[in-house]
């Protein structure tokens, strides 16, 4: 704790209230921790403007959501009818809440891009798993809070996606079906569905939201900001105890990043004011006509953010658990032939992957959709002790890795393509191969990733002024 | 008074031990709280009073033709099928995942619809109209031969939008298609010949 500071009498009025507040709430302190004395590597490039992109789509939300929320009917009979009331009579409703629903979608490209800037240079390495670990969860959250934001205007797509997605939770063995009646709390998704879900998508869930938002930011500003060279900036300082290629976040980078903004709130106004449908992906077609419980549309998709994970789901069929079962066996196999590890171990390993296969055989592939699914996030955890690369920047990676990461990218943009599509044999084909190398990428990583020559890591981040 | 030394210092033992059963009834009372809550998730009084049974006038329903009941907030659907519709069921046995529905017999249909044409009697086909995937209501898929994401020898039967699954006009899921059971055939009874009562089948 600080020792009560006095003042001069002679200071300014600012310089004595400041003064005032110091000596009882660590306001100095807090802004020079977190801003002026904050330093951030000298070499960001425009990657590193997401995250604070990602707060303002966050901010945007939050404020446009308790404006939606004064007009909003949580009630099955009410809700899509509230919703055209907001379009059409609430004076300026209708941008609000365009603005909302398309700051759904913009959350969902600046979190990804975010993301795979994490990726290409390897900001989960030691010593930020936590910060990665965090923005994981937050990625999680996000999935969660707009899932039960879709059902909220109660159109078709809103009744059938939720009615999808919540059976899901059914095909778990055992609990299941307990479970999926516990989130719906009715037989079928209904008026109490509609209730529970928007408690928790404008209170429960925004609070996690934003309690995994300051963890991130906190553990972030203890281990500091990763660069695109991957060089730990805090193993070179000077005199003074200050990085020598850290340059204050505020000024330099809260300039760097108001001009971030108005960049994307460009972009964003004229989506909101002459796209905001965005061709059926932002806002899907079906969704306005009013949910009716005995008719399925005739195709139906999740919003364009879901649809990789999406199919993840729909390619997991009979005959894809036989592949994957030999993927276990193979993996078994290799394991009891090539490890180095007593036998107990072994032991272990061959006992669980019989439970595994037989688990595979007898339970159904729908289940193992659901697997695939989740899995399909929850892997992004593990990261951090999956990439067993050398360096932690693609720059100084091998270039194969380059390519691999392309693969990725490509293999990610045409999984969300085909899980907007109506189901057809080829794109089932397609998308099981990319299914495969999904997993495979991931799964594979602590052996993939250190095969190649890599180049040597400068000592210090590479940084022409301009 | 018990004391002992902890790296050096010394504490009181028994303090220790009633600040950790202290903590313990805490965390009991906890979990007890909890309960209530999540109970709250489940269906209300109100929601499951809805599951009473409804009844169905057949009389307008021609051969060929389909009518939609709602019982539970699901819809149950009631197919009049023509002999030739009928006569073909037999011929798709090898191409059905459980031609026989006796996977989960129980589930899938009361005893007196376990039969070749799953219904009571074989003209009239009651089924709840949910895909047994992920819950989404099939469509109408009644027209014979080849059309998109259809085999080009359908004989008949019901497309789910959502994932592909095909079901033959006995409600009874084709091999290889994310659902792994046949619809559900819901208790019924016959009230009269164009009276049906879905949802219950004790004789009254």
């Amino acid at each position: 704790m600080a020792e009560f500071h006095e003042i001069s009498p002679n200071a300014s009025a600012g310089a004595k209230t400041l003064n005032w507040i110091d000596n009882r709430f660590p306001l100095s302190a807090l802004f020079k921790a977190h801003m002026s004395e904050y330093y951030a590597p000298k070499n960001f490039n425009v990657w590193y403007v997401f995250g604070v992109l990602s707060l303002m789509v966050l901010v945007i939300q939050i404020v446009t959501g308790i404006f939606l929320v004064m007009h909003y009917k949580p009630d099955a009979a009410l809700a899509f009818g509230s919703v055209e009331y907001i379009m059409r009579d609430v004076p300026w409703g209708w941008m609000i809440r365009y603005m909302h629903s398309t700051g759904a979608s913009a959350f969902f490209v600046v979190v990804y891009l975010h993301m795979f800037r994490g990726l290409m240079y390897g900001s989960y390495r030691k010593p930020r798993e936590l910060v990665w670990l965090f923005g994981c969860g937050i990625f999680l959250v996000l999935m969660a809070e707009a899932f039960m934001g879709y059902l909220l205007p109660w159109g078709q797509m809103s009744y059938w996606g939720a009615q999808v997605i919540v059976n899901l939770f059914s095909a778990i063995p055992f609990v299941g079906p307990d479970l999926a009646l516990l989130i719906r709390g009715d037989f079928v998704v209904g008026d109490a569905t509609l209730n529970r879900f928007f408690s928790f998508h404008v209170i429960a869930v925004p609070l996690v939201l934003l309690g995994l938002v300051v963890a991130h930011i906190i553990a972030l500003h203890e281990v500091g900001s990763n660069n695109p060279d991957g060089v730990e900036i805090k193993a070179n300082k000077d005199e003074n105890g200050i990085p020598r290629d850290g340059i204050p976040f505020h000024p330099y980078y809260s300039v760097h990043d108001v001009f971030a903004v108005c960049v994307f709130l460009m972009v964003f106004s004229a989506i909101v004011f002459f796209a905001p449908e965005m061709g059926g992906y932002f806002l899907e077609y079906n969704n306005f006509i009013p949910a009716d419980p005995f008719q399925t549309p005739l195709h139906i998709a999740p919003v364009w953010y879901f649809t990789p994970f999406y199919s993840l789901l729909r390619a997991v069929t009979t005959e894809l658990m036989y592949v994957l079962m030999a993927c276990v066996a193979l993996a078994a196999a290799w394991a009891l032939l090539k490890g180095k590890m007593p036998s107990v171990f072994k032991a272990i390993i061959a006992g669980g992957a019989v439970v595994v296969l037989a688990m595979m055989l007898s339970i159904d592939a729908k289940f193992w959709g659901v697997v695939a699914m989740g899995g399909g996030v929850v892997i992004l955890f593990f990261l951090p002790w999956l990439d067993n690369s050398l360096v932690k920047s693609i720059r100084y990676r091998p270039d194969w890795h380059k390519y691999m990461y392309a693969v990725f990218v490509i293999d990610f943009v045409i999984l969300g393509y085909l899980g907007t599509l109506p189901p057809s044999p080829l794109f089932s084909r397609v998308a099981q191969v990319g299914t495969l190398f999904y997993f495979g990428f991931f799964l594979l990583m602590p052996w993939w990733s250190r095969i190649g020559t890599f180049k040597p890591v400068p000592s210090r981040v590479t940084y022409k002024a301009h | 008074m018990s004391e002992a030394l902890v790296d050096g210092a010394s504490f009181d033992a028994s303090k220790r031990t009633w600040l950790i059963a202290s903590g313990c009834a805490g965390a009991v009372g906890g979990v007890a709280a909890v309960v209530p809550f999540v109970s709250s998730f489940q269906p209300s009084e109100k929601a499951r009073a809805a599951g009473a049974a409804v009844e169905a006038d057949i009389s307008a329903l021609k051969p060929g033709e389909k009518m939609v009941v709602e019982w539970r907030g699901k819809p149950v659907w009631i197919v009049r099928r023509t002999p030739e519709q009928l006569a073909a069921l037999p011929k798709l046995d090898p191409q059905l995942a459980d031609p026989a529905s006796t996977r989960k017999p129980e589930e899938q249909a009361p005893a007196y619809a376990r039969n070749a044409t799953r219904s009571i009697k074989p003209e009239y086909l009651v089924t709840v109209g949910i895909c047994t995937h992920l819950g989404c209501s099939p469509s109408d898929k009644f027209q014979k031969g080849a059309q998109p994401s259809l085999p080009d020898d359908w004989e008949g039967g019901f497309l789910c939008p959502c994932h592909g699954s095909t079901f033959d006009l006995a409600g009874r899921v084709f091999k290889n298609k994310p659902a792994p059971d046949n619809l559900e055939v819901p208790p019924h009874m016959y009230l009269s010949d164009t009276k049906l009562l879905i949802g219950e089948d004790k004789q009254a």
